[in-house]
């Protein structure tokens, strides 16, 4: 029993970590809860650690059960998955083209992707800097592996959705602005000073083609100090509400 | 009668195509845009408007080089981290992707009045708005004795290219436990943090190669850009190489001696075995040449869209403008092209102008992954452009926190890089 009590902690955090929305099956929690208990201690940590080093995933990603695309494709059955194969969702020319060439996502080549994007695969759109630490390399691909069908001994987790989006600060009068892409053309120039305009990253994240919520959220979050890049907190302070809609709606549509 | 019955159908067809070009297609009735100066400041404002303009404005970039060596990361070249080729650019995208006319020559006067441009091979350029962009010029013998061809012993390195280069094989061929002087510069100069940023690299290629050289660095202020941030950095990377003196205490350069590589102060004569003299600078003298600058030697500007106060139809950018609080830096000319690259194109094609907005970050490298970084936000008040917010880095910043700055600012170079001469 306190056995099973800690497992439902550790899941309770999990949920709290990813901010799921309050109506959220608790069928669904049990159900991880008692599957959960079949994992040994060591994965249950490793799955844990493996939930944290994906918050650095989910701006882009989504992975779970209702799991769409959105600036990435979504995780859910990634493991086996040819690369740039889900339909619907933008890739790179670089990361279609390695699909192409035979590349399956397991965890060897998923380590090797994680640990160095660009180094892997160069001109690769994901906007992140890379893990650097191997442990956590193994985490995160134990926690990505948690969403296939094919494995059996680990329970289907909980969506982890929403993340950057569940700042509740922001009120909804203001993600119903609609932008004037036009003048979020100009002030994009500004952005286009370190972010490539081709949406690449290289050292600065790719910004084309963000669904205009997630980019209206995040920008807020500079904007309110929530995040702590100070160049990026010097440029949304800088920004009023219609200017951040604008350059939301010009940079979803420079993506399309 | 069938041949020239189909002559005449050419010939109609001919003139009736023609005559179909809108009006304002016809490259003689374009307006026409001139931007003096390939850098940071006329090459984005070049790229702007003839991007944004979609072929409606006629743009002439004039830049005497092929290829244009940024300042900004050379030193990080003289540190070892960056290549030559890294920092330099051609303008084959200006012109193949963008249209640009890019002429590859000197501009030795403006006629304002007659609105033309005079090159060096004695033609003229005509323009309907001209764009003034030239960067710096060097105040020879603001330290005496320091000469253009003093120059070519000891470097000064502000213009970035041959000199950069220069300046590296001085610091790699130094001597043993010699001993490096910098003169910096004194106020305003291009690049606030940039005497001390090329301390740094060349500190952290002696601590490499010649760990017992020492580096005095004669400065005729009393005060520097992110000082605290320096000097923390030194005495963390470089403990005991790098002496800095400001004027209170060595009272003023009196002379420098090339051939002996004497630097004479009031308090002392110091024995340089490899220098860098940074000397006074004022506005491109094109900008002097063309009237468009005031007493301090720089262009005054009117804030909202980087127009010249001398001239309606003339506009100046970066370095050579009275800029209000923002700094002489790369960063800042791209940002002020932008804004006058709006303003020009409302002019000239009725498109909408949009509020100006400005923005600067200076980004420096102490030390292998040690980065640090200063930047504010501007707007255009009556008077200036004034600084509306800021921020710089801590001293005692955890160790991965300087990596991403240093890797933020590998990402901002290959942004700007790509936003002023083209992807």
């Amino acid at each position: 029993m306190i056995c099973s009590r800690r497992n439902a902690l550790i899941f309770s955090c999990v949920l709290i970590a990813f901010g799921l929305p309050a109506g959220f099956s608790t069928d669904a929690h049990s159900q991880t809860t008692q599957a959960s208990e079949a994992l040994s201690e060591q994965h249950k940590l490793l799955v844990t650690r493996g939930t944290e080093v994906f918050q650095r995933c989910t701006a882009c990603h989504r992975i779970g059960p209702d799991a769409e695309n959105r600036i990435g494709p979504h995780l859910n059955n990634l493991i086996g998955r040819t690369a740039g194969s889900i339909a619907g969702a933008r890739y790179s020319d670089a990361m279609k083209k390695a699909g192409q060439d035979g590349l399956k996502w397991d965890a060897n080549t998923l380590d090797a992707f994680v640990a160095d994007p660009t180094s892997f695969i160069e001109d690769t759109t994901m906007g992140l800097d890379g893990v650097e630490d191997a442990e956590d390399r193994k985490a995160l691909i134990a926690y990505l592996s948690a969403f296939a069908t094919g494995s059996s001994n680990i329970p289907e987790t909980p969506a982890a959705r929403g993340l950057p989006s569940a700042d509740p600060g922001i009120p909804a009068e203001i993600l119903a602005i609609k932008g004037d892409p036009e003048y979020g053309e100009y002030l994009s120039s500004e952005c286009l000073t370190c972010h490539q305009s081709s949406g690449s990253n290289r050292g600065i994240p790719g910004i084309v083609g963000w669904p205009v919520e997630d980019f209206v959220v995040v920008m807020h979050a500079y904007k309110s100090r929530k995040r702590d890049n100070p160049v990026m907190q010097m440029m949304a302070s800088q920004l009023g509400n219609d200017e951040i809609a604008a350059l939301a709606a010009y940079f979803q549509q420079k993506g399309q | 009668m069938s041949i020239s019955r189909r002559h005449f159908m050419v010939g109609t067809a001919l003139t009736t195509s023609a005559l179909a070009i809108p009006t304002f297609l016809r490259a003689a009735d374009k307006p026409k845009v001139v931007v003096i100066g390939g850098g940071a400041g006329g090459a984005t404002a070049a790229r702007y408007i003839a991007k944004d303009s979609k072929g409606a404005i006629d743009v002439t970039l004039i830049e005497p080089q092929q290829a244009f060596t940024t300042c900004f990361f050379s030193n990080l070249y003289i540190g070892g981290f960056r290549t030559f080729e890294s920092i330099t650019h051609d303008y084959r995208t200006l012109e193949g992707t963008h249209g640009i006319k890019v002429v590859h020559q000197m501009a030795t006067g403006v006629d304002k009045a007659a609105k033309t441009v005079t090159l060096a091979d004695g033609s003229s350029v005509p323009y309907d708005k001209l764009i003034v962009s030239p960067g710096i010029s060097l105040k020879w013998d603001s330290f005496p004795g320091y000469t253009k061809d003093a120059s070519e012993v000891m470097p000064h390195a502000w213009q970035a290219g041959p000199q950069t280069q220069l300046l590296k094989s001085k610091v790699d061929g130094m001597k043993e436990g010699g001993t490096f002087v910098m003169v910096a510069p004194p106020n305003p100069y291009r690049c606030p943090p940039g005497p001390y940023e090329r301390v740094s690299m060349i500190a952290h290629v002696f601590k490499q190669k010649n760990p017992k050289a020492k580096i005095i660095v004669l400065d005729p202020k009393e005060k520097f850009s992110k000082q605290g941030l320096f000097q923390a950095g030194w005495e963390q990377h470089y403990p005991g190489m790098v002496e800095w003196i400001p004027a209170s205490i060595h009272g003023g350069i009196k002379s420098v001696d090339v051939a002996t590589g004497e630097i004479k102060t009031d308090l002392d004569t110091f024995k340089s075995d490899a220098a860098n003299i940074i000397p006074a600078q004022a506005a491109g003298e094109i900008a002097a040449t063309a009237g468009l600058t005031n007493d301090t030697g720089f262009c005054p500007i009117v804030p909202g869209s980087m127009q010249s106060q001398a001239d309606p139809n003339v506009y100046v950018l970066g370095d050579s403008t009275i800029a209000g609080d923002m700094p002489k830096s790369g960063y800042s000319a791209n940002s002020q092209a932008k804004v006058c690259a709006n303003a020009v194109r409302g002019e000239l094609t009725g498109s909408k102008v949009f509020p100006a907005k400005f923005s600067n970050t200076c980004w420096s490298l102490i030390a292998t992954n040690d980065g640090v970084k200063v930047g504010a936000s501007y707007e255009a008040k009556p008077d200036k452009i004034t600084s509306t917010g800021g921020f710089v880095s801590k001293t005692g910043e955890d160790a991965a926190l300087r990596k991403a700055t240093f890797e933020e600012s590998v990402g901002w170079y290959a942004g700007i890089a790509n936003d002023i001469f083209g992807a």
